[in-house]
Formats: structure tokens, sequence, C-alpha cells
């Protein structure tokens, strides 16, 4: 009942603000996100408090007699998204209160709409509705760059939108696939584990077929190497808050569906094929991390390093071991909460010089200590120094891959030194150094700036510290998905 | 039957509106006339029997009632947005026999028993048709579209007949029933020319409902017609078109399907690459929704390519003719009132957004719905097909039809991009008639309707 409170209430509260005002939106679409929030920690406790509580699932019948219901449930994972998604959702409306975007309540509308969408593909048990929601997350995002965003936007969405469907297709076929070989007392069923059922009786060569028409969809969507050339444009093109739900939380939509509905599916062609996607991952790693080295807009550096970043998490992912997944899953969290940081710290840097290439600017450190100090804050969590909460998901995921193959460890392993050489170079160009002529004044943070990057920073120290609780919740989650790979 | 005998009365009577000077009672009347048709309609189809009439030339079983179902109730929303096409024009009351008496020939289509019968319905809807694809008389592509369409037409029709007298010398019947038990009793002995018939029908009927490599008649015919005849064809005619094409094949010739599914999938695939690679290269919006329904009627044949007369197909089918038939009333319903200045290319529709939000919302929808996005209605017709398909031996097509789909969300989302990014030079809002809103709403509400609950479809056509 509460998961499908968490789907329903955005909905409506969305719904709600397309035909809302002015600044009344916004305000209107934070405090439903706070509430959103709310309702998700109201969820976190619950499952402390017992797993296996009733009230954190609902099945209905969608098409009964096609076997499709409107079932979701919260289990670890899940939660751990879901508290992703709502804790993010509030901070990116926030993060937009010094923009201004003309039809305000359209845009808001759309990000409520979109986190609907999103906190559904955390959710969904049923392998109908998961591709539904998968679908749906993907038109607000669509709208939202095509409507607000930059230069280009309308040919660097068209190639977003149409690559991802494309993808989608593929992972439908694959679905149906799985479906039509479901068998429960001789009707189908889209339930997940009739579908992982189902994955597991087939043949080696039907699993590796499965397992690429399902990967693609997931590939596309991270992205992965070769997969990923829409990914920087439309990152670019995005407005800010577009571009943080997109990196922020859609991104992780891959990543989860690769350990939801990919791994415990075709063990068999996962066996046989995860090591060549393994390797795509892992050339994707050092691939993106040697290109954001040379970027000159900072933007776009975030954006290759966020290539970079997924690139670790999918090799762990595939390489199906504890420590693997799990330090995906604490990736993923840590990512995502970094990356919004990153991306908010880029439009700053636009709204206040009106650039944001690098050698442009400098010396921004001495006009604006504490913007310097909650920058460097969020950039030593995106490198994974110790105490910051990007450490714990790294050094988990190398270690992961490591069993899996120490060639692929070691090169993945690359990553720690090629991101702290672009992102430390970055922050020298922008912060220290001589000042410029573009930012001559840059002046103090707005409020709500202020507040925004505050709270990322707290989070950002707060898990590099004391992991435990959503470590805890991840191992476990994590058991689990294994136990059902054997 | 008698939702058939009203819809024919109407007809007779708009002939005699002009004499006994009722013009003004005839648009009424006609909608009333639909309204009490399908009420029969769907009073038979609760009865759910089979009736025969006159020696089994036509029967109206719940596939039959069902599809004309969908033909009435799109016909409701044509007459209503196609309001001002009658008005505008002088011979108002020939127009409104023309189209009654189309739509007599789509409902016999739906519930043929005969072969005769067939032969009857293909003509008794296409020749009103021909007329009306040359209505706009000082318009020369209007001229050339009703030439065209006459020539290609019976050129079609040629073959229709000489298919059938090959089978009616081969198996002695016109009956369809009659024919599928000759058929499987002397399934070793049949002649060849036998064989020849069946392929001729099959041309025949791929070139009514318009699929590659029979398909070239209707770009030009889709984009020459008046806007209005365009929407009845891809929808009405289209319909009642597959209606004919599923009972034929997979109910008459279901025992010899090794000889047409062969190029039954030669023709579907073509289709699909054809189809979406020429709509994406066209600006005219009219043409390139001419190519798009060539692309449906290509999703459509896969549904009977898997030839399992199931309750998954038929369903797949009668769901993808109401997806596709309430898409394309709501996207013409836009483009008529977007191009009625005459400029039919993509950049008509050019900030549409701004001159009248509503309209490019509900275009937006159906755009999205042809594409196959959920939750609209063409997402779940998409998914029925895919599932249908999915189990035969023809997987290669959905991977054909999966690459094709992406090219197809290119040229839909063109029309969404140019509503709400391109900027026109005038911003001066858009108005429309009340009752085209109220069809274009309608539509496009009944579409995500079904879209979120296919259930209500899917579950009511139970065979």
């Amino acid at each position: 009942m509460l998961t499908a409170l968490l789907i329903l209430f955005p909905l409506l509260a969305g719904l709600l603000v397309f035909f809302v005002k002015g600044n009344a939106a916004r305000n209107l679409a934070l405090g439903s996100s706070i509430i959103e929030f709310g309702i998700a920690l109201g969820a976190f406790m619950l499952f402390k408090h017992n797993p296996n509580a009733a009230l954190l699932n609902f099945d209905h019948a969608w098409v009964q007699s096609l076997g499709i219901h409107f079932s979701v449930g919260i289990d670890g994972m899940a939660l751990l998204m879901i508290l992703l998604t709502t804790f993010l959702v509030p901070l990116i409306i926030l993060s937009s209160f010094k923009n201004e975007y003309s039809n305000s309540n359209n845009f808001y509308g759309l990000i409520l709409l979109m986190q609907m969408a999103l906190v559904g593909v955390f959710t969904a048990n049923d392998g109908f509705l998961f591709y539904v929601f998968w679908e749906l997350a993907l038109i607000p995002i669509y709208f939202i760059c095509l409507l607000w965003g930059g230069e280009n936007r309308g040919q660097i969405t068209f190639k977003f939108f149409v690559y991802t469907l494309l993808g989608s297709l593929f992972m439908l076929v694959g679905l149906i696939y799985l479906y039509n070989h479901t068998n429960v007392d001789g009707l189908k069923s889209w339930n997940v584990q009739d579908l992982y059922a189902a994955g597991r009786s087939l043949t080696e060569v039907q699993q590796s077929a499965v397992f690429w028409m399902i990967f693609i969809a997931f590939a596309i969507k991270m992205p992965i190497f070769p997969f990923h050339t829409w990914q920087p444009d439309t990152y670019v093109t995005a407005p800010t808050q577009g571009t943080m739900l997109l990196s922020g939380i859609m991104l992780k939509m891959g990543t989860f569906g690769v350990i939801k509905w990919l791994l415990p599916v075709v063990p068999l062609g996962l066996e046989k094929w995860g090591g060549t996607a393994i390797a795509l991952s892992v050339v994707g790693i050092v691939y993106a991390s040697i290109i954001a080295i040379s970027q000159k807009d900072f933007k776009r550096l975030i954006a290759y390093s966020s290539i970079a970043h997924v690139g670790l998490i999918s090799a762990g992912i595939l390489s199906a071991n504890q420590q693997g997944v799990q330090g995906a899953i604490m990736q993923m969290l840590a990512h995502g909460v970094n990356v919004v940081g990153l991306f908010f710290i880029a439009d700053i840097l636009l709204r206040h010089t009106g650039t944001r290439e690098m050698d442009k600017l400098g010396g921004i450190r001495g006009m604006n200590g504490n913007f310097a100090v909650l920058f460097l804050i969020i950039l030593l969590g995106s490198v994974a120094l110790p105490l910051t909460n990007g450490f714990v998901g790294e050094f988990l995921l190398i270690n992961g891959v490591y069993q899996y193959s120490a060639v692929m460890a070691a090169i993945a392993g690359l990553t720690v030194i090629l991101g702290a050489v672009y992102m430390l170079r970055a922050y020298q160009k922008i912060m220290l150094g001589e000042r410029n002529d573009s930012n001559v004044a840059f002046g103090s943070l707005a409020g709500t700036d202020k507040l925004v990057l505050g709270i990322i920073c707290v989070a950002v120290v707060a898990f590099g510290v004391y992991p435990k609780p959503l470590n805890d919740i991840a191992e476990v989650a994590v058991r689990d998905i294994l136990m059902n790979l054997k | 039957m008698k939702g058939l005998l009203i819809i024919s009365g109407l007809g007779i009577l708009a002939m005699l509106a002009e004499i006994f000077k009722f013009k003004k009672l005839l648009f009424p009347m006609v909608l009333l006339g639909i309204v009490a048709a399908y009420a029969f309609n769907f009073m038979e189809w609760k009865t759910g029997m089979s009736i025969p009439y006159f020696d089994n030339m036509i029967g109206f079983d719940k596939l039959g009632l069902a599809f004309s179902g969908i033909i009435l109730a799109t016909a409701f929303f044509w007459f209503i947005l196609a309001n001002d096409y009658f008005e505008e024009d002088t011979n108002l009351v020939d127009h409104f026999a023309l189209v009654l008496f189309a739509l007599v020939g789509a409902l016999m289509l739906t519930s043929f028993k005969n072969m005769t019968t067939l032969f009857l319905g293909v003509e008794i809807m296409s020749i009103p048709l021909y007329v009306l694809a040359a209505s706009k008389k000082n318009d020369i592509k209007s001229n050339e579209a009703g030439f065209k369409y006459l020539i290609m037409g019976s050129f079609a029709s040629g073959f229709l007949l000489f298919g059938i007298a090959l089978i009616y010398g081969a198996t002695g019947s016109f009956d369809l029933m009659q024919i599928r038990a000759f058929i499987s009793e002397n399934a070793a002995t049949l002649p060849l020319f036998f064989y020849v018939g069946v392929v001729f029908m099959l041309i025949a009927m791929l070139f009514k409902v318009s699929a590659a490599p029979f398909h070239f008649w209707a770009p030009d015919v889709y984009q020459g017609s008046p806007t209005l005849i365009t929407a009845l064809m891809s929808t009405v005619v289209k319909t009642a078109a597959f209606a004919a094409f599923m009972r034929l094949f997979m109910v008459g010739f279901a025992e010899v399907s090794s000889t047409w599914t062969g190029i039954l999938a030669g023709a579907v695939a073509l289709s699909l690459v054809i189809a979406n690679f020429s709509a994406a290269m066209q600006s005219n919006v009219k043409r390139m929704l001419a190519y798009s329904s060539i692309s449906h009627a290509a999703f459509m044949l896969m549904v009977i390519l898997a030839n399992v007369r199931s309750n998954l197909s038929v369903n797949a089918l009668i769901y993808y003719s109401l997806a596709y038939s309430l898409g394309s009333i709501a996207a013409f319903g836009v483009l008529y009132n977007v191009t009625k200045k005459g400029n039919e290319n993509i950049d008509a529709f050019n900030g549409l957004a701004k001159r009248n939000p509503s309209l490019a919302l509900c275009m937006a929808v159906a755009m999205l719905s042809l594409a196959g996005i959920p939750i609209t209605s063409g997402f779940f017709a998409k998914y029925f097909v895919f599932t249908a398909m999915i189990g035969t031996q023809y997987k290669w097509l959905l991977i054909v039809a999966v690459l094709t789909s992406a090219v197809g969300v290119y040229y839909y989302l063109k029309v969404v991009i140019a509503m709400y990014f391109k900027k026109q030079e005038t911003e001066e809002p858009i108005q429309i008639e009340r009752s085209n809103i109220l069809v274009i709403v309608l539509t496009t509400a009944a579409t995500i309707a079904i879209g979120v609950v296919p259930g209500i479809v899917a579950e009511m056509f139970k065979f």
C-alpha cells in the first residue's frame, strides 16, 4: 500500500502542479517532493522494523487475461533507490529556484511525473509494469530537455529519445520472449519470479539472445561504451535540472535493471557473455576518463566522468559477486548525490560568470571561500577519497572486479587515478590561480544555493564516515539476489 | 444486420434530401442513425449468436460485429469532424450519400460469408471513395488522386475477381465454409490453379490494405484527397479491409497457409522497411501519415501471419484497429484544422504549442500513440502484436519491426518537435470549431483510456 502511495502521490501532485501558476507551482512541487521523501523515510523505518511488512507490497490485477499485474513492492535494493530518488528530487527542485524558466508550472509538473515513473521502475515486480514505467520515465525528461534545453536541443534530444527507445524495444521483445516461456499452472505470468524461472529454463543459446536483447536497453541507458554517444551532448544541452535527473537518477535505472532484471534471469547467458560486457564497461572507463581530461567545458567533463563511473559500476555488477554488486549499489547512491552536486556547481559557475569554460575561469576561491570548500568536498566525494561517500562503493567495486579478473580490475582501477587527475585539474583551473576577466565579481551564493550544496556536502561526509545503515541493507539485498543466481 | 440496414437506409435518405428539401436535418439524422446502428450492433454482439442471412451470403458473428462496432464508432467521430466539410461544399447530399454507402460496403466486408459478398463489399466501399477522393474538383491533385485510386483499385478488383473465379473452379463453391471444408477434404488433390487463385486474392487484398509492394498508390491518393477523406480511408476503410483479410485468410484459407504465409511475410518486411524509411523522408505531413498507415498495415498483417485463430491474435487485430483508428482520427482532426490554409508541410505545425496548446497536446498524444509509447493504446497494440508473433517461426520479423519502429519514432517526433520547439512567424491563436475540439479531445482521451485499462477492450472480445 505504502509503495503504491509512493507512486501515486507524485503523480497527483505533478498533475496538480500543471494547473498552478507562478511561484506557487515551484513551492507546491518542492513541498510535495519533501512529503514524498517523508513517505520514503516512513517506508525505510518500516523496512528496518520488518522487511517483509505487507504494507510494503501492493498487487492488483491490471489485465487479468494476460497475466499483467500492477504489482509493486519494496525490497532492500528498491528501498535504497527510492531513498536516493526521493532525497534528490527536492534538492533538484530547490536548485532551480535561481533559474527563471518560462511556463515553470509545466517544468515542475514534469519533474514530479518523472519521479513517479522512477519510483515505479524501482519497485515494479511485474515485468510488464517495469517496462511501462521504464518508458514512461522517458517522456517527461524528453520534454524537459526539449522545452528548456540549450542550443541544438531539437536534434540532440531527438537522438537521445530514438536511441533509448530502440534499446527499450529490444528489451520488450526479450521480456515477451521470457513471458512466453513462463508456465504457472498452464497460464503465463509476468511476475518477476516466474520470469526468473522461465529464463533459467532456457538453453544457453536462447539465454544468450535474451541477455543481449535486455542488456542493450540497459547499456544504452547507463550508458556503456560504445552505446554512449547520445550522452555527452544530451547532458550538456539539457537544463541543469534535467541533467541532474538524467545523471543522478535515470542512469541508475540502467544499473538497477541489470541487477534485478538481467542477472537472475539468464545466468548461463551471463556466464557466456558477461566477460564481453565487462570488457566493454572497462574500455568505457578508460576511454571516457581520457576524454574527460581533455575537456574544456566543465559540464561536459562531468558528463564524461559519469560514463567512467557507470562503467565501473556496470563491471562490478556483471562480475556477479557479493562485493561487486554491493559496491555497485553503494556507488550508485554516492554517484547520484555527487553528480547532482557537481552539475549544480557547473550551473552556479555559469550563472555567476556566464561561462563554464575552465580556461576562462580561475581564482574564484579568493572571492568566495565558502563555495570553494563546498565544491572541494563534493569533488573529493567524486574521486572517492576515504571518509567520503564515494570510497566505500569504489573500493568494493574494484575488489569485486578483481575477483572476476585481475587484469580487468587493474584497468578498471585506472579510474581512481584518472578521475583524480581530471577532477583536481578542473578544480585547480576553476578555483585556484589567477582571476580571469569574466569572473571579476563572483558574489556570495544565494540562500537556496547554499542550502542545496550544504545538504549534499553533509550527505557526502556523513555516508563516508558512517555508511553502515545503507551498507547493511545493501549487503542483505545483494545476498538475496545472488542466492537467486545459484 | 439491423445496423447494415439502417446505414443503407440513411444513404438512400441522403439522396432524397435535396429533392424533399430537408438538407438541414440530414446531419443530425445521420448521427442519430449511426448511434442507432451502433446500438443494434451492440445488442446483436451481446447475444453472441451468429445469424446467417440470404442463404448464408452474409452472417453476423461476434468477430464481424466487433469490427462493425469499431467502424461505426469511428464513422460517428468522423462525421462530427467532417461537419463543415459538408457545409462548405455545394453537393452536400451527394457526399453524405457517398460516405454512407462506403460505410455500407465496409460493414459488409466485416461479415461476409461468401466470396460474392466479399466482392460486393469491396466494390460498394471503393466506388464511392474513388469519387470522394476527387471531390475537390478544382484541385488538380485531388483529381489525380481520384483517378489513380480508380485505376489501381480496379486493377486490384480484377485480381480479386480472377482469384475468386479460380477458386470457384477448383472447389465448386463461393461459400467460405464450404471452400474451407473442401480444402481440408481434398488437400492432396487441389489443382495448381487453386493456389494461383489464393495468391491472386492475397495480392488483391494487399492492394486494398496498401501493403508493400502494392502500396504505391497510397501516398499519392492520401496526399491528393481532401484531408477528411484521407482520414476516412485510413481508418474506416482500413479496418474493414483488415476484417475481410482476416476472415478470408484465417478462416477460409487457414488450411493452405503454407501457400500464402511466405509471401505475406515478405510483404510485411517490405512494408515495414519501405514505409518507415519513406515516411522519415517526407516533409508533407499528410504524405507522412500515408506512409505511416502502410507501416501500421504491416503490423496488423503480422497478426494474420501468426495465423493462430486464438483469442490472442483476434484480440490483437481488433485492439490494433481500434487504437490505430482512434489515434488517426485525432491526428487527422488536428491536421485538418492546422492545414486549413493549404500548407500541409510540417512547418505548418511550427509553434502550435503556443498558438493552441490543447490542440498541440492532443496531437502529441496521438503521435506518441502511433509511435507506440506507453501508456497510450498504440503501445498495447504493438505489445499484442509482439506477443502474438513471438511464438511463431517469424521471429526475425520482430527484429525488423523493432528496428523500423525506432525509425517510426523519428518521424512522429518530428511533428512533436515542430509543435513545441520550432517558432512560427505568427503567434495568432488557431480557432477551431467546438465540435472538432470535442472529437479530438474525446478520441485522445480514449486513446489514453484504453491504453491505461486495455482490459476493457481485450476482455470484451473473447471468442
